[in-house]
């Protein structure tokens, strides 16, 4: 299609006021991580002065930065791993089996992803407490795969159901087991769907805050949003944005890592060629 | 390899719905069997059920003598072509084919030996390193049939394998498939809809409607003494032409002549009640231009006049449609040939029922010219058009 020099600016214009609307916070955020804890008040959009101070600041140790993001980054990992092998098969057996109160399963599982947090986090609080999960990361775990799972598995199931039912059977007719058509043959062609689902579960466990919040009381679990929190200036009068500014960068940076790497995975068209199209 | 028995199969839907009904076929080892039909007619089911892909609800499945329903596809050792050739895309054409070897863990040297060998039969050798995304449709469809022939298993099951083909590939490939089956003298069941591989491919055909076997017989039998009026009808392109007849005295009364009907149909038929409702069937070739037809075979039929209304030059022969002023065929297994067809049946601008004849190429035959036609009578078929079975088959 063409389209005419109107259009043409028109779309560009569009996509300007989107770029600005979604990156300003970004830039703006970056900025603040690179300016001088003394200047952080100047209001000058950009630093007059570019200095790594922050960064330094958020790694010496004192801040527990370091430690909060092993625990995110163990915590997230582990989650979605453990979404994945479950929702991958919970998902497969909802496209491919016929059993009663599939729709139930699959209409709770959204509605469970939709639970809001908030009214969980008091009595998880509590019970967390008297089991001994309370400032573990399997307490933290837990209540993330409660909400990665249903993503996850609604994901896939999507994915799945992509996949021609012949392709099973012409591996089963060739021999395989349920298992092995399952990883054989039905997996690797639903590869993107599992990244997809992959980042989805890893965002739910990173980008959380209350549970982290709620659950957490000390380095052994405290996860880097809740660490950000923390921060404080070196005396009393000092401003820590700027330390939370860099640490807020730098809890960005897995998640974009995460996506770069991924991104090239989650392509369309990885079924082409298997039947007639 | 093996011989396959269906005895008294049947398949029921949880729904109640009987996709097969005590289906009942022998299939001899290394016989190229073809179960064929209109769409919804259990072939597919019956297939997959010798697949073991569906579950039977009743009756028994023996393979080589063994009662496998209970067992898993693996356990059979059949191989499946699919419609959708069903290659798996993440796989190269040798990894598609060496798939089942590697499962059953062949040792790497005969799993490359037996990779090679049916590249070699089906002419793969140089696609063995591409995806199947990159072959064209009739190479796709040889790395489905390699994905077969290289397990060497008890028998073959395709599903319409060729209906994905267009026109002139699929006649290439069928005569490859005969070949292949012919050359690994494997037992085959193969499901198709359409007659033309049913008469060309198998050994013996078995014609199914609503899930009930109609006739199991060789392609030329079939063709000859169909058992009923939806397989006289099935087989054979253009299809049989059928009219409403009755006899009486042994004269039959078609819509557009009356016919002495020869002493060994006449025998055949037996004896019907004057006035009862039949249905005559005529295939294209038993008529002819009356001036063609040699003296001594014109004993053996009647002439009657008619107008043509379209005629078509095929080169070797005439095809000319002819109206005949007839009521409506009254019988299911019509209506049900005539869904197969998509439905509607064939008019003249003045709503008479169509005739379809086969006239050898030196006729001059003209449209709209009146012109005398010769009917064999001694290749007649009459049904009864309550039951639909056939009152000349043997």
């Amino acid at each position: 299609m063409e389209y005419s020099r109107n259009q043409k600016i028109l779309w560009a214009l569009g996509t300007v006021v989107v770029l600005f609307y979604a990156l300003i916070p970004v830039v703006w955020i970056i900025s603040l991580s690179l300016k001088d804890p003394t200047t952080i008040g100047d209001q000058n959009f950009f630093p007059r002065e570019y200095t790594l101070d922050n960064y330094d600041s958020v790694f010496e140790g004192g801040l527990g930065f370091n430690r909060a993001l092993i625990n995110s980054i163990g915590i997230a990992i582990i989650t979605t791993l453990l979404a994945l092998a479950l929702a991958s098969m919970a998902a497969y057996a909802i496209t491919r089996l016929e059993f009663p109160g599939k729709t139930l399963i699959l209409a709770g599982a959204l509605a469970i992803s939709m639970f809001p947090a908030i009214s969980i986090v008091g009595g998880l609080f509590n019970v967390w407490r008297n089991i001994g999960l309370y400032d573990t990361w399997p307490g933290l775990i837990l209540p993330y795969l409660s909400f990665a799972l249903p993503l996850s598995i609604y994901t896939l199931s999507a994915f799945f159901r992509e996949i021609p039912w012949d392709l099973e059977k012409a591996a089963q007719m060739d021999g395989a087991t349920g298992m092995q058509a399952f990883r054989k043959v039905i997996l690797p062609l639903a590869m993107p769907g599992v990244f997809t689902a992959g980042i989805l579960a890893f965002i739910v466990a990173w980008n959380d805050f209350l549970f982290a919040n709620v659950l957490t009381a000390t380095d052994a679990a405290r996860t880097a949003p809740v660490a950000l929190s923390y921060f404080r200036g070196a005396s009393q009068f000092q401003d820590p944005s700027g330390a939370i500014a860099a640490g807020a960068v730098v809890v960005t940076i897995p998640i974009l890592i995460m996506v770069l790497i991924f991104q090239r995975r989650i392509v369309s068209g990885l079924t082409a060629g298997a039947v007639k199209g | 390899m093996a011989d396959i028995v269906l005895d008294k199969v049947g398949k029921k839907y949880p729904d109640g719905f009987e996709a097969v009904k005590e289906l009942n076929l022998e299939i001899a080892d290394g016989e190229f069997m073809i179960l064929v039909g209109p769409s919804g007619c259990g072939k597919s089911t019956a297939l997959n059920m010798i697949a073991g892909l569906e579950d039977i609800t009743s009756g028994e499945l023996r393979i080589g003598g063994e009662v496998v329903n209970q067992k898993a596809p693996r356990d059979r050792d059949i191989a499946m072509v699919f419609q959708s050739y069903a290659l798996y895309p993440h796989m190269t054409v040798r990894d598609n084919i060496a798939f089942a070897l590697k499962l059953a863990k062949r040792p790497k040297e005969e799993i490359d030996a037996k990779v090679n060998e049916a590249a070699g039969i089906l002419d793969l050798q140089n696609h063995l390193d591409r995806k199947p995304a990159n072959l064209s449709g009739g190479q796709r469809q040889r790395v489905a049939m390699g994905r077969a022939i290289v397990r060497n298993p008890k028998a073959f099951l395709m599903d319409e394998p060729l209906s994905n083909l267009d026109a002139k590939l699929r006649v290439q490939m069928r005569a490859e498939v005969a070949r292949i089956q012919n050359r690994l003298n494997t037992t085959t069941v193969y499901v198709t809809h359409d007659q033309t591989e049913a008469m060309t491919l198998g050994d013996r055909v078995a014609i199914m409607l609503h899930g009930e076997l109609q006739q199991v017989d060789s392609p030329m039998n079939l063709y000859n003494s169909p058992r009923n009026l939806f397989v006289a009808g099935f087989i054979g392109s253009p299809g049989m032409n059928f009219l409403p007849a009755t006899i009486e005295g042994g004269v039959a009364k078609l819509p557009m002549v009356d016919v002495k009907l020869p002493q060994e149909v006449a025998d055949r038929i037996g004896r019907v009640e004057p006035g009862k409702k039949l249905i005559a069937g005529v295939r294209p070739e038993d008529f002819e231009d009356a001036s063609n037809v040699a003296a001594e075979t014109k004993g053996r039929g009647t002439t009657f006049k008619t107008t043509f209304d379209l005629v078509e030059a095929m080169g070797a022969e005439y095809y000319v449609h002819f109206g005949v002023k007839a009521e409506q065929l009254e019988s299911s297994q019509v209506d049900d040939l005539l869904q197969d067809q998509g439905g509607v049946s064939e008019t003249t601008a003045e709503g008479e029922a169509v005739v379809v004849a086969r006239l050898s190429a030196e006729s001059r035959a003209k449209t709209g010219e009146p012109t005398e036609v010769w009917l064999d009578a001694t290749k007649l078929h009459f049904f009864d058009a309550d039951s639909g079975k056939s009152l000349t088959a043997a």
